[in-house]
């Protein structure tokens, strides 16, 4: 599985209440609440996503609340993968669940601006970025298995034999 | 059918205090998660890194989690819960429903609950805050899996289970298979020594905690709570200080199960349970021994929770709002302090005081006691069970530029309303008396301690 995309950066401890607020929460339409992505870092941040980036983050991203509505609102804005030093569990298996790949690398931050042009290797863990060539630890098979079919209601779908 | 079998095992074994489990043949140690872990998975050893499919013995969601739950439920092809019996569902993120959007929302999960089955349902006025309920009814024993649909699931790992938080999608699959894969997390140890200050609580041993180990410090880990301090903790103080382990990124927060434990589940515990205990030689991945002697009251300042400083450094802060409640301080033994420091006292006029018990049972008891005349007389707004002021949704929302002082988990830009808002987290002895002098206070200038 290759993405490529154009980076957009943000920081360390991007919270998910930071992702998206709480107020926001019980709309259940995807493009309803990429409306408001972001919005608690910087109000205009949804004009910022379009469809094709590569979220390039620090420490720490997606903490705090269990909310599937941050992966869902950042993929629905046009986040194809997300790029970050490390990633809070529950945000990191939403991501995978909902189909959002989602990579942990380090060091990539300091090398990388935004609008840059990257491309993500998730079954080989490379990274191609500005010349330059990051490694990570490839996700486990049955992640990228549930990464194939576009997350885990698909994969379920085809277990209980159902069309996907 | 393999859940009834593996629990009916499981109780069948028994009291295992400080024992390999599963049989004669001696095993390496394992600590108190590995072992439930190895327990729900089927398996006699599991160590960290590795991946298990595990059974799990309950889950929970709730009004705000619910309805993407049930979206994705019906997504992955719908039918029926696994076991009904196992399912809690729970109304408290918005309750009464404060909009069209949120009461079209408990439709939706009362029409679910009642196709389903399902007999552990909490409606307005029935339970009160999901977690408080989950550990007050009964619906968590020492030893189990829980997962819930929510980060601070990790809230009943006081009474030594394995509980953790997950999202909606998590949900609705284990929803349907009764199963859930998890990574077997490596463990930090924090030992709490020396003398506990009669004024400190568990909300101030857990901010001083995350400020050490870090808001991502713990990220994919358990955390267990030991040290000679923890054995005179009250479940109170346990509940508060395992609710706030995700907040230093752990998957759980456990207390080893004790006389505390025991006689917290008398008259609660529906049906036998395992006292599960880490191994003697049990190994972890980092240890921490935090003296708690002469500590002062400690406060987390935003935007982070790690942002911790002693009481002493902010105070005079001006705050608009104090707020007393959610699944972190809104039980009895909170808003007994409360009581204890504004007692004949006043909040002051530039502020105001808003507690919300954490439960139905809470409420009652606390009336009952005479503490929410006690709050009313000093001028407390007291409102009905619910998450909503810590979710910035309903009750208590932030205007821009407003400072509040609460007593509950987070602190992030824009929690409890405008992003221009701030948030200072702290125990509810020092909400209580901030609130009666308008700025943040040291609790000790009112408990009769040392300042």
């Amino acid at each position: 599985m290759i993405i490529d995309g154009v980076v957009v950066k943000v920081g360390d401890h991007i919270d998910t209440d930071v992702i998206i607020p709480g107020r926001y929460l019980g709309i259940t339409d995807p493009v309803e609440l990429s409306k408001h992505v972001l919005e608690g870092l910087d109000p205009n941040f949804p004009t910022r996503l379009k469809p094709g980036v590569i979220l390039v983050a620090g420490r720490n991203f997606g903490c705090g609340s269990s909310r599937e509505e941050a992966p869902v609102a950042l993929k629905a804005a046009g986040v194809r993968c997300i790029v970050a030093e490390s990633f809070a569990r529950i945000f990191y298996r939403n991501a995978i669940n909902i189909g959002l790949p989602i990579v942990e690398c380090t060091g990539i931050q300091s090398y990388v601006k935004d609008g840059d042009r990257i491309t993500v290797d998730l079954s080989s863990g490379i990274i191609e970025a500005s010349g330059y060539i990051f490694r990570f630890k490839p996700l486990p098979g049955f992640i990228l298995e549930i990464l194939r079919d576009g997350g885990l209601t698909n994969h379920i779908r085809k277990l209980r034999g159902l069309t996907v | 059918m393999l859940d009834t079998v593996i629990s009916s095992i499981y109780r069948y074994v028994g009291c295992c205090i400080g024992r390999g489990f599963g049989g004669g043949s001696r095993l390496k140690p394992m600590n108190i998660a590995e072992k439930i872990l190895a327990r729900a998975s089927g398996r006699s050893y599991v160590e960290p890194g590795e991946i298990v499919d595990a059974v799990v013995d309950r889950v929970m969601f709730h009004d705000l989690t619910g309805p993407m739950t049930l979206k994705v439920f019906e997504e992955m092809g719908g039918g029926l819960v696994w076991d009904p019996d196992r399912v809690v569902v729970v109304f408290d993120h918005i309750v009464p429903a404060c909009s069209i959007t949120a009461a079209e929302n408990h439709v939706k999960l009362r029409r679910f609950v009642e196709n389903q089955g399902i007999k552990h349902f909490y409606d307005v006025g029935r339970g009160g805050i999901c977690h408080q309920v989950m550990v007050e009814k009964g619906h968590v024993l020492p030893g189990e899996l829980v997962i819930g649909a929510d980060s601070h699931t990790c809230m009943y790992g006081a009474l030594g289970a394995f509980a953790t938080g997950v999202g909606a999608t998590d949900m609705a699959a284990t929803l349907l298979t009764g199963r859930i894969w998890l990574r077997v997390p490596e463990t930090i140890i924090v030992k709490y020594t020396g003398r506990m200050p009669e004024y400190l609580s568990g909300k101030d041993l857990i901010l001083y905690t995350i400020s050490v180990i870090g808001a991502d410090g713990a990220n994919y880990k358990a955390v267990v709570y030991s040290g000679d301090v923890v054995s005179h903790l009250s479940m109170d103080d346990r509940l508060t200080m395992s609710n706030m382990a995700v907040e230093m990124g752990a998957k759980t927060g456990i207390f080893e199960p004790d006389d505390v434990t025991l006689t917290y589940l008398k008259g609660r515990a529906s049906s036998g349970f395992a006292l599960m205990r880490s191994d003697e030689g049990a190994s972890y991945s980092e240890e921490y021994e935090l003296d708690v002697s002469g500590m002062e009251p400690q406060v987390a300042c935003p935007y982070r929770v790690d942002n911790v400083k002693p009481v002493s450094e902010v105070e005079g802060i001006h705050v608009d709002q104090a707020f007393i409640g959610s699944c972190t301080n809104g039980r009895l033994s909170d808003l007994r302090i409360a009581a204890r420091i504004l007692k004949g006292r006043r909040v002051d006029k530039g502020t105001r005081l808003i507690v919300i018990p954490a439960s139905q049972d809470v409420y009652r008891e606390a009336l009952r006691e005479g503490l929410i005349d006690v709050l009313l007389e000093a001028g407390a707004m007291i409102c009905n069970p619910t998450c909503g002021p810590c979710i910035g949704v309903h009750l208590g929302v932030l205007a821009p530029g407003e400072v509040c002082i609460a007593s509950i988990n987070r602190n992030f830009i824009g929690r409890m309303g405008s992003r221009e808002s701030k948030v200072y987290l702290a125990s509810p002895a020092t909400v209580a008396a901030s609130s009666i002098e308008g700025k943040i206070t040291d609790p000790r200038r009112y408990l009769g301690g040392a300042v």
